[in-house]
């Protein structure tokens, strides 16, 4: 080690020392992240890629997007998500699959999205909700589709239900995921 | 500045009057004892908290904040913990050892702390050779790691201990030799002298300047290495050596250390108050006769512990800025770096001061 290297060295340890003390200190009068949890319940926000549970957004028609194809359900690794399907006959007379039930069990999904990445409709999303705790496990298993609610019809789907998209905020209460489907932000559907 | 000794004179005669010398001298030992073993207790309390909240704010959070406001009694419910805590015995220790090493710590830093000068008149341990009864007296901590270290019969404390000393010992060596350079231009070794000093001729770090300035930052670096404190954390690293030699104690025998580690920061930080930054010195600006009048109004005391909480906020910024230093690296630091830089630094005050360049 030469004399020149010993004295840059300390100069730019040095430097880097203070460049450090600079970033905490900086830290030190930041704004502090810590959520303070059950007492900001009302106004706590979590950040949208936050993987809560998964949601299948119905518009205020009570229409949803999945079809019934059940490429989720084979694309899940835990079994989390089981579709029911039936067969029905169209009045012109083809034959069309249509979803019945689409269960999925909380309790043993692992939040990998791979269901979601599936998904050639868009059918299902993760909202960010985070208050899952029940009693009971046979709770975890929510049926995700509601009842009564059927597929959106292919012209209607994207474009019409736009304008709609601002009004489900009103009705949140009563039903839950009833957003439209081309409102993709998941914001706050109720506990289930 | 007001004069602390009119209070222990008063005391002094008030128990003379009714007491034999030998009683009176007595009664005040006791007195004396007590009040350093509450400040102690309390300003390690105060420590721990401060510790907690300003670690928290370094790394954004917000830090303990449920019990109590604030948090405040945070402290106090782990202390009640700590005291009802189970000294578990182990098997296949050195029971002497073992036993006596917390309480070495604890009386080397007690020593340690009554050598603070808080006020004029009001030092505890106070005579001419101060500094180097501070030094003597704080070596003796680094026996009870060792002795910690080795009766636990862990190899993790035995590394812990060794790395302790080693660490301790290098770091002496700085710290001996800043106390020099500034010995050089107190000319005393006395905590009391050396306040008064300052109280009349301005603090050291300004009398002293440039030397003075990098003796404080070789004090600060070599200090926080002494009280086993992050970054120089090696004889705890927690990460690699589960506790290193506190690992097998328990209970209030752990709380020893602990109590310890924070009163040796508050220790390092009074001491370096004391020598750098005029301990209870009031801060004076030469000319400025209006600002110098109202700054002798705020007792000395509080100038004291507010210098040393300062020097302590300092500590803890480093502590929480760095990260850990491997062995090799912290023995490097001070035998290449900061004793050469000492004994330069010792060299120049010298200089300084014959030539007749200090204030
Ligand atoms: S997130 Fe993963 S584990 Fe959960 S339902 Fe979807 S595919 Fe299954
Ligand atoms: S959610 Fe998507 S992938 Fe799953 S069945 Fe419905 S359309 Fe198919």
């Amino acid at each position: 080690m030469s004399n020149n290297n010993y004295f840059s060295g300390i100069f730019f340890g040095v430097k880097s020392l203070l460049t450090g003390l600079g970033v905490t200190m900086k830290e030190f009068f930041t704004r502090k992240i810590t959520e303070q949890y059950p007492e900001n319940r009302k106004e706590l926000k979590m950040f949208d890629r936050f993987r809560g549970r998964l949601v299948m957004p119905h518009n205020d028609k009570n229409e949803h997007k999945c079809i019934g194809c059940g490429l989720c359900q084979m694309a899940c690794p835990n079994g989390s998500i089981k579709v029911t399907t039936e067969s029905v006959e169209l009045p012109d007379g083809k034959k069309k699959r249509q979803l019945v039930k689409y269960e999925y069990d909380l309790g043993c999904c692992m939040f990998c999205e791979l269901c979601i990445t599936a998904c050639p409709q868009g059918a299902i999303e993760f909202c960010t909700d985070f208050e899952n705790a029940v009693f009971d496990r046979t709770k975890l298993v929510q049926q995700l589709n509601l009842p009564g609610s059927h597929v959106a019809e292919k012209p209607v789907a994207p474009k019409p239900a736009a304008p709609a998209a601002e009004k489900p905020a009103t009705e949140k209460p009563a039903a839950p995921a009833a957003e439209a489907p081309a409102n993709t932000n998941p914001e706050k559907p109720a506990a289930v | 500045m007001f004069d602390f000794t009119k209070v222990t004179n008063w005391i002094d005669a008030l128990l003379l009057s009714f007491l034999p010398g030998w009683a009176a001298t007595l009664v005040e030992c006791v007195l004396v004892a007590l009040v350093i073993i509450t400040l102690y207790a309390v300003f390690a309390i105060i420590l721990i908290y401060m510790e907690r909240k300003i670690c928290a704010f370094f790394q954004c959070r917000l830090g303990p904040n449920r019990v109590g406001k604030w948090g405040s009694i945070q402290v106090l419910a782990d202390v009640l913990k700590m005291l009802t805590k189970e000294i578990i015995d182990m098997k296949n220790v050195d029971r002497l050892l073992h036993k006596m090493a917390p309480f070495l710590v604890i009386v080397a830093s007690m020593l340690t702390f009554a050598c603070l000068p808080w006020n004029k008149g009001a030092g505890v341990i106070d005579f001419n050779i101060g500094i180097f009864f501070f030094l003597a007296a704080g070596s003796i901590g680094v026996v009870g790691i060792l002795l910690a270290g080795w009766s636990s019969n862990n190899k993790y404390a035995l590394i812990g201990a060794m790395r302790s000393g080693a660490q301790i010992i290098s770091y002496e060596v700085s710290i001996g030799l800043v106390m020099l350079t500034m010995i050089v231009l107190t000319g005393t070794m006395s905590f009391s002298e050396i306040c008064q000093q300052q109280a009349d001729l301005g603090w050291n770090i300004f009398r002293g300047h440039i030397p003075a300035a990098l003796a404080f930052i070789v004090y600060l670096i070599a200090g926080n290495a002494e009280c086993n404190r992050g970054p120089f954390d090696m004889p705890e690293a927690e990460s690699e050596l589960t506790a290193g030699y506190h690992v097998e104690y328990s209970g209030m025998h752990f709380g020893f250390y602990y109590l310890a580690e924070y009163l040796n920061l508050f220790i390092c930080a009074g001491i370096a108050s004391t020598i750098f930054l005029g301990g209870w010195a009031p801060l004076h600006i030469w000319g400025l006769d209006g600002f110098n009048h109202v700054m002798d109004y705020i007792p000395g005391a509080v100038w004291m512990v507010g210098k040393t909480f300062f020097v302590v906020f300092l500590l803890m910024w480093i502590r929480w800025t760095f990260p850990r230093l491997r062995i090799d690296q912290l023995l490097a630091l001070e035998w290449k770096y900061l004793m050469p830089l000492s004994l330069v630094l010792l060299v120049v005050m010298a200089l300084c001061v014959s030539l007749g360049l200090t204030f």
